[in-house]
């Protein structure tokens, strides 16, 4: 038996062997018959992708479900739910119950696509799975909404019982993100992440003279005068920015192109801009080369990391700036906010209901309490420092004076949000940014350092978003 | 009489397959099925866009061509190797003088079961919570980076991790601390194994302890050294726990001190089975050949 196998172990090892001996002549005329293997295959993959979606009119939804099954990947929708919905009580970490339906909570991790990866598994047995276990509400993130917003997995809202009417008042780029495309509404958000420049109070009187948010806007109005402002700041011994990344989402956010054009990878030229000064900043030690959420990075959130500003929006500040830790200089009050050098968003997460859903209406209720109900919005924003989907609650809240922030240091930043987020425009999302994104980043760091040219980083990252998405050509 | 002899016998064997039966269940559902099933992945264009399914198409050796030509598998492959070998000279030289100190009688070491199983230590821990432990010791303001610029030894902090020979270096000798523990030991049988008499005819003769071990002991442990170098080669092209903490899964700088393994990993993103499948083929060839070296060579003691 042992040396059947390893005999035939052998003859596979030869037979590669003598293969890969042809392996010179062979690609050159195999290659050309690849590609057009992929072309022919690309549009019949579109219509396949298309066709689902255009005959979908047999959404399954039903409201006889006893369980309802939510997933996401952090405890933020669900600390939402549990102070904010009406009737929701909370049972332990996991579960929940609304009037007699259980809540069962999935929540995993983004880390490593692992929300995703068991997202997908999970709807792709939706069909066949017992009805306690389907999925009734699932979250996603902007990077990649359209993954599953495109698909016949996501229902319409409109199937579920939220209106036209209902979602009136939500920002339209919130809605851009989640329509598929044939113009349907497949979820909606109770939030909305336009970002601002947070900046750190101390280090701005001691260099700029002023920490008023006026002062600081007209020392980053443009790129230009944040490089220079950004000199200043490391002759003090500041870092303008924790890492280069800081500042990746502001500029991949003002792009004129789509990452992913007719199936090739593209750089756009304002990615391309972002490399030329994140370059020079890291060669001039004004900001460094750590990854977002690193150790590295969140050092900045004290006093002793001495880092001048982030860019982010509400839910990084209530969120993610160790608040809670006395020793940050949020706790004391320390960040103030000004518009910035560009308009940007990041983040957001939206709720979807998944098709297949027995739980319909009280999905819609939750998609309709927390979204559209005004006066749940503004009790959001008041005890989470959120920012909400909501334009006339937004405005009146940016107008009023009795709201402030703590982390801000008792100042209202509402209506610089409220200004940013009419600039969004999300028409460049492709399913592929988030991947793409990251890849970048990741790929750019190695010529930041200098272990690389700008053209072999390049070559890293094409070879790392081909393996995430091997349809992709560069 | 005779005949009630032998179907005792048979009855004994009977037995001798009912306990083997879990192995071989055990084996065929999760080793023997898995394995031809890759091969037979490595055939398809079988991959996942978005959480659309393209494939399987069968596309015969289009995925081991695409593997070898786009670089990848030489790259790889030469960044395992380099690893490996960084890692597996200074373990192999330690390992050899330790047990050599153990198994020497005229040394009478005290305590030496102690350090026996002190050196093997570092095998227990989980590689992962090893590779973390080194991830925070040489982050850019980790410890080792604080306590050099304290000894004024730098004045910037180090990037380990950004600079290809600190980073490769850092995972061989992770590998080196995992095993040098477990291959003394090895070492240590093979040498208590040398008949003594040996050792006592070359003290009688004069020879000093230089030339018993260069002369008696390396000669008549060659085998135990072969096994230890294939095993430890093979266990060294499978690398992955360590580097891919190490380097969050990046392989960075520029990939290199990305192996093999983590190439594979790669593929799971897209659940791309047919690349990763010939890739796997690819490994087990490898290790066949390997394995097969080793096979012959311990057969051939035998006779």
């Amino acid at each position: 038996m042992k040396k059947k196998l390893l005999s035939a172990l052998l003859s596979v090892a030869m037979v590669s062997a003598l293969l890969v001996g042809c392996g010179d002549s062979a690609p050159a005329a195999e290659a050309p018959a690849a590609d057009t293997a992929a072309e022919a295959e690309t549009p019949a993959d579109d219509t396949a992708a298309e066709a689902p979606a255009a005959e979908a009119t047999e959404w399954t939804v039903s409201d006889d479900g006893k369980v309802l099954n939510i997933y996401c990947w952090n405890e933020e929708f669900k600390s939402r739910l549990t102070d904010h919905y009406p009737g929701y009580e909370e049972v332990d970490a996991t579960h929940g119950k609304i009037g007699d339906v259980d809540v069962v909570w999935t929540i995993v991790p983004s880390d490593d696509n692992a929300y995703q990866n068991n997202l997908d598994e999970t709807l792709l047995g939706q069909a066949d799975a017992a009805a306690d276990d389907k999925i009734d509400l699932f979250l996603v993130e902007a990077d990649y909404a359209l993954k599953y917003v495109d698909t016949p997995y996501t229902v319409p809202v409109t199937e579920l019982g939220v209106t036209d009417a209902d979602v009136a008042e939500q920002y339209q780029y919130t809605k851009d993100v989640v329509t598929d495309s044939n113009g349907q509404l497949k979820g909606v958000s109770w939030q909305g992440c336009p970002g601002v420049l947070i900046y750190n109070r101390e280090a701005a009187k001691e260099v700029l003279g002023a920490d008023d948010a006026d002062t600081v806007q007209a020392a980053v109005k443009d790129w230009d005068t944040f490089q220079a402002t950004a000199a200043q700041m490391a002759d003090a011994g500041y870092k303008m920015t924790a890492t280069a990344n800081d500042s990746f989402r502001v500029f991949s956010n003002n792009v004129s192109t789509k990452w992913v054009e007719n199936g090739a990878i593209n750089i756009d030229a304002n990615i391309k801009a972002w490399v030329d000064m994140s370059k020079e900043m890291v060669d001039a030690g004004q900001t460094g080369t750590a990854d977002l959420w690193s150790d590295d990075w969140s050092a900045g959130f004290y006093p002793e990391g001495k880092v001048f500003c982030y860019f982010g929006p509400a839910w990084l500040i209530n969120f993610c700036m160790a608040a809670d830790d006395a020793s940050s200089i949020a706790a004391k009050g320390g960040w103030g906010a000004c518009k910035g050098p560009q308009g940007f968003f990041w983040g957001g997460t939206w709720i979807c209901g998944a098709n297949g859903t027995d739980n319909a209406s009280l999905v819609a209720d939750i998609m309709k309490q927390l979204t559209c109900n005004a006066d749940i919005m503004t009790e959001i924003v008041k005890a989470d420092d959120d920012f909400v989907n909501n334009q006339s609650a937004m405005d009146a809240m940016a107008a009023d004076a009795s709201y402030s922030s703590k982390v801000f240091g008792g100042i209202n930043p509402l209506p610089m949000y409220v200004e940013g987020v009419k600039t969004i425009d999300l028409s460049k999302l492709t399913n592929y940014d988030q991947g793409c994104n990251e890849e970048f980043q990741k790929a750019m760091k190695d010529y930041f350092e200098g272990n690389a040219t700008y053209e072999e980083a390049l070559d890293v990252f094409y070879k790392g978003v081909t393996e995430k998405y091997p349809e992709l050509t560069y | 009489m005779a005949k009630a002899k032998k179907s005792q016998v048979v009855k004994y064997n009977k037995w001798g397959y009912i306990f083997l039966i879990p192995f071989v269940l055990v084996y065929l559902i999760f080793q023997l099925i898995p394995l031809f099933t890759t091969i037979y992945n490595s055939f398809f264009e079988n991959y996942r866009q978005g959480i659309v399914q393209v494939g399987p198409n069968f596309v015969g050796f289009q995925n081991f061509v695409t593997i070898f030509t786009n670089g990848d598998i030489p790259t790889y492959f030469s960044n395992t190797m380099i690893m490996w070998i960084l890692g597996f000279v200074p373990q192999i030289l330690i390992s050899l003088l330790l047990g050599a100190w153990f198994s020497d009688t005229r040394l009478r070491l005290k305590c030496a079961s102690f350090f026996k199983t002190v050196i093997y230590m570092p095998n227990l821990i989980m590689a992962s919570a090893f590779a973390m432990l080194f991830f925070t010791l040489f982050s850019d303001i980790g410890p080792v980076n604080s306590l050099m610029i304290q000894m004024g030894l730098i004045s910037q902090p180090y990037k380990f991790l950004s600079h290809t020979i600190s980073a490769r270096g850092l995972v061989a000798f992770m590998n080196c601390l995992m095993w040098f523990g477990n291959t003394t030991i090895l070492l240590m049988a093979g040498m208590l194994g040398i008949d003594s008499a040996l050792f006592e005819a070359a003290q009688v003769d004069g020879a000093t302890s230089t030339q018993v071990f260069f002369k008696i002991t390396l000669p008549l442990l060659r085998p135990i050294l072969l096994y230890v170098l294939i095993t430890s080669l093979i266990g060294g092209l499978q690398m992955f726990d360590v580097p891919q903490i190490l380097t969050n899964g990046d392989g960075s700088p520029m990939r290199t001190s990305m192996t093999l393994i983590m190439y594979l990993n790669k593929h799971l993103y897209s659940k791309n089975f047919g690349l990763a499948g010939a890739l796997s083929v690819f490994l087990f060839i490898i290790t066949g050949i390997l394995s097969l070296i080793v096979f012959k060579f311990t057969t051939q003691e035998e006779k």
